[in-house]
């Protein structure tokens, strides 16, 4: 038996039905499994919500996760891959004072080199983007908080599969 | 009432008539052929009730005394017709009751319509009286549920709410519907849902696996089948039968798989589980293919799974594809309703006996018989036992009567010793263990059945956890039996103190009331048999008696259930002391 744990990202095509976050992340709750990221948003098939969710855990529990998800009255299908099998990315926001633009020049070679974006700047603060993985992010981040974060926020995993999904040929098939 | 011809989708005009949300509502009950529901009013379902009272002619509302009562009552009518069980309920407390028969029929895979008044919408989430997040709370024990806030959608989702239901592997789904959308009018039009298209009740079967099934099961020397409720649920029994009968499998049921193939068949060779028979469990881990068949593998039927069945090849027959590899790894999974893959399974077998294979089994239940049975049942022993009871009743009812047990000593000794002539004639709690159960199923069991006896075995623990349903019996007046095996301990958890606590017996002694003086003032004849020599006629006054009937019968107070898988231990481990 696989004993290895590893992490998962977990994508559900569902009909858009309010309670069903719930419904899916009781789910992992019941089995006192901690979801690393969570992302609802629409999908490529109008009318469909997918969600993205990282986990950790051995694959024989994801397995048997995503047959309990699929049971799902609501969830048309879900997929678990492992980071090779997907192309993913998350976003981060962070708020620092303008002031240190200036003052700290080293701050400058960071947004560079991070391939950061500045998204506003006024008197008091600037805002700084950066999308990559988790990694890229935590390196920005522990560069930027020897000079102070006034604040910072990171979004969830969200993920393209480098096979083919055939959820809209299974829609199709329901509609035939 | 307005009759309106509205123009709908594709041209096509239809008759509908301007009703009020909470008229639709009964109306699609009736729709849906509901004859019967179970339920208890309260102020955010009362536009629902008035509309009931008005077609009391056509669906009987029965008043539990409790709401968890309701459910349970709507599980043993659901349990015995096949039909969905229908429970009404208010919003808040009504709501919350019945939690308990929700997550029941959840894990007993038993099909249930729950319809809840809510507070009105603009006051959700506002902490307004009786109002609470019952979606959110039954998320978890529904397989479906939904919050309607606007009359329109009544007819949709009522009609999705049956569809689900009851098909595939059946659930309980919950409809909580809000004040306003009750009162609001609307064009009533009802159409029955036939899909949905998130949603696969019925996995396509694949003919290769069901081939892949009879060459293992050709070639087994040592097979065994274990059957589960699917085999009710699909109306698979005279498929089973006919399985087991041309392949020459012994056979063994799981607590809900009792009674689709009669007791006396000889192949049948009895429960799996930690109180089930000695054979089945301990050759378990002999045989050489097992077969599992709509059941879930539940850890009180394997016990330790590291040393379940490791030496067989498993055939796992399901309709769930989550219940597939979830606790036992199958080498075959065969997708599908049982009945139309037994009937594909049946053409493929080899006719076969298994003679050597069935002595075994024979041998194991003889020292069975020596060691627990014959003491079980024909007792030298002062006090009376649970199971000469059952022995008693088995002959005076001959295997024709339903036996609904509660949960703990007596639901074990019920579902191993009670016979079983007919499908659907055990109903008993079995994945939740719910104490209480049983007074309020058997009442809708014997409404599902009036003409069969239905007879409710009961602890005296359970009976007191729903012990206000006699007033159901008494208004309704149907004609429950009623045994309550009075040992004035929770005997169960007893048992495991003993066993396992070194008979620190802490607050499961019980000091019980006069229960024939609660029956009475009910209204319901009663007995109490504390003597041998006074139970043949106090069951057959009880089976003789056209109206309900209370039976309590006090038991040895220390007996235990045995065999006994101790929990965590594997199934061939099991103990006849």
């Amino acid at each position: 038996m696989d004993k290895e744990i590893k992490s998962f990202t977990v994508s559900i095509y569902t009909e858009n039905n309010i309670g069903l976050l719930n419904r899916i992340s009781a789910i992992f709750q019941r089995r006192h499994i901690n979801i690393e990221s969570i992302n609802s948003s629409f999908s490529e098939i109008e009318g469909v919500s997918r969600f993205t969710i990282v986990v950790n855990m051995t694959e024989s529990q994801i397995k048997k996760i995503i047959g309990q998800i699929e049971k799902q009255v609501e969830v048309i299908k879900a997929y678990y891959h492992t980071d090779e099998e997907i192309i993913y990315q998350e976003s981060c926001l962070f708020k620092i004072k303008s002031d240190l633009l200036f003052e700290e020049r080293q701050i400058q070679n960071i947004i560079k080199e991070s391939n950061a974006k500045i998204v506003t700047v006024n008197k008091e603060f600037f805002v700084l983007e950066k999308s990559g993985r988790k990694n890229e992010i935590e390196l920005l981040y522990r560069e930027l908080s020897a000079f102070g974060i006034m604040q910072f926020t990171r979004s969830g995993r969200i993920a393209v599969t480098k096979e083919e999904m055939k959820i809209t040929e299974m829609l199709a098939a329901f509609n035939n | 009432m307005n009759t309106e011809t509205v123009k709908i989708k594709q041209g096509k005009t239809k008759t509908t008539v301007r009703i009020s949300g909470s008229e639709a509502v009964v109306k699609c009950l009736l729709a849906e052929g509901v004859d019967v529901l179970y339920g208890y009013p309260g102020g955010a379902i009362m536009p629902v009730y008035d509309e009931l009272f008005k077609y009391q002619d056509k669906l009987h509302h029965v008043l539990t005394r409790h709401e968890q009562g309701a459910t349970h009552a709507a599980q043993g009518y659901a349990r015995i017709s096949g039909k969905v069980g229908v429970v009404m309920a208010t919003s808040g407390p009504g709501a919350t009751n019945l939690v308990t028969g929700i997550a029941d029929a959840q894990i007993d895979s038993t099909p249930l319509v729950c319809i809840t008044g809510q507070v009105a919408s603009h006051l959700l989430g506002s902490d307004a009286f009786q109002e609470t997040d019952i979606v959110g709370i039954s998320t978890p024990v529904t397989k479906w549920n939904h919050q309607i806030t606007k009359a329109s959608e009544i007819p949709e989702v009522i009609a999705k709410a049956f569809y689900i239901a009851k098909s595939g592997r059946p659930g309980p789904v919950l409809v909580d519907i809000t004040k306003d959308a009750q009162f609001e009018e609307f064009n009533f039009n009802y159409e029955k849902c036939t899909g949905i298209r998130s949603y696969k009740p019925v996995p396509k079967t694949d003919i290769l696996s069901i081939e892949n099934a009879a060459k293992l099961i050709n070639q087994a020397k040592k097979p065994m089948i274990i059957w589960g409720q699917g085999i009710i649920l699909s109306e698979a029994e005279e498929q089973l039968k006919a399985v087991i009968e041309k392949a020459g499998i012994p056979s063994a049921w799981t607590i809900l798989g009792a009674s689709a193939i009669p007791t006396s068949h000889p192949l049948n060779i009895g429960m799996v589980g930690m109180h089930g028979n000695y054979a089945p469990n301990k050759l378990t881990n002999e045989c050489d293919v097992l077969i599992a068949i709509g059941m879930r593998f539940d850890d009180r039927v394997t016990g330790d799974l590291n040393k379940y069945a490791k030496q067989a090849k498993v055939i796992h027959f399901e309709i769930d594809p989550a219940e597939i590899d979830k606790n036992v790894k199958t080498d075959v999974a065969v997708l599908g309703d049982a009945k139309e893959s037994l009937s594909q399974l049946l053409s493929l077998l080899n006719e076969n006996s298994h003679p050597e294979w069935h002595q075994k089994f024979k041998d194991l239940y003889a020292i069975e018989f020596e060691k627990v049975i014959k003491n079980d049942l024909h007792p030298t022993k002062e006090g009376l036992t649970m199971g000469e009871v059952l022995n008693e009743i088995n002959m005076q009812s001959k295997g024709d009567a339903v036996i609904v047990s509660d949960v703990g000593q007596h639901q074990m000794i019920a579902c191993r010793y009670a016979k079983f002539n007919q499908t659907k004639s055990n109903i008993t709690s079995g994945g939740l263990g719910t104490m209480g159960f049983a007074l309020p199923a058997a009442i809708g069991a014997k409404m599902a059945a009036p003409e069969r006896d239905v007879v409710a075995i009961i602890g005296d623990g359970g009976y007191q956890m729903t012990i206000q349903e006699l007033g159901t019996i008494f208004q309704t007046k149907v004609p429950v039996k009623i045994v309550v095996l009075n040992n004035e301990f929770l005997g169960m958890v007893r048992q495991w103190q003993q066993l396992f606590f070194d008979k620190r017996y802490a607050s499961t002694e019980m000091t019980n009331p006069d229960f024939v003086a609660i029956a009475k003032g009910y209204h319901i004849e009663a007995k109490k048999v504390i003597k041998r020599e006074e139970l043949a006629d106090a069951v057959k006054e009880m089976m003789a008696c056209k109206d309900a009937y209370f039976l309590e019968v006090c038991v040895e107070k220390e007996d235990n259930v045995f065999p006994m898988v101790p929990s965590g231990a594997s199934v061939s481990d099991i103990r006849l002391e």
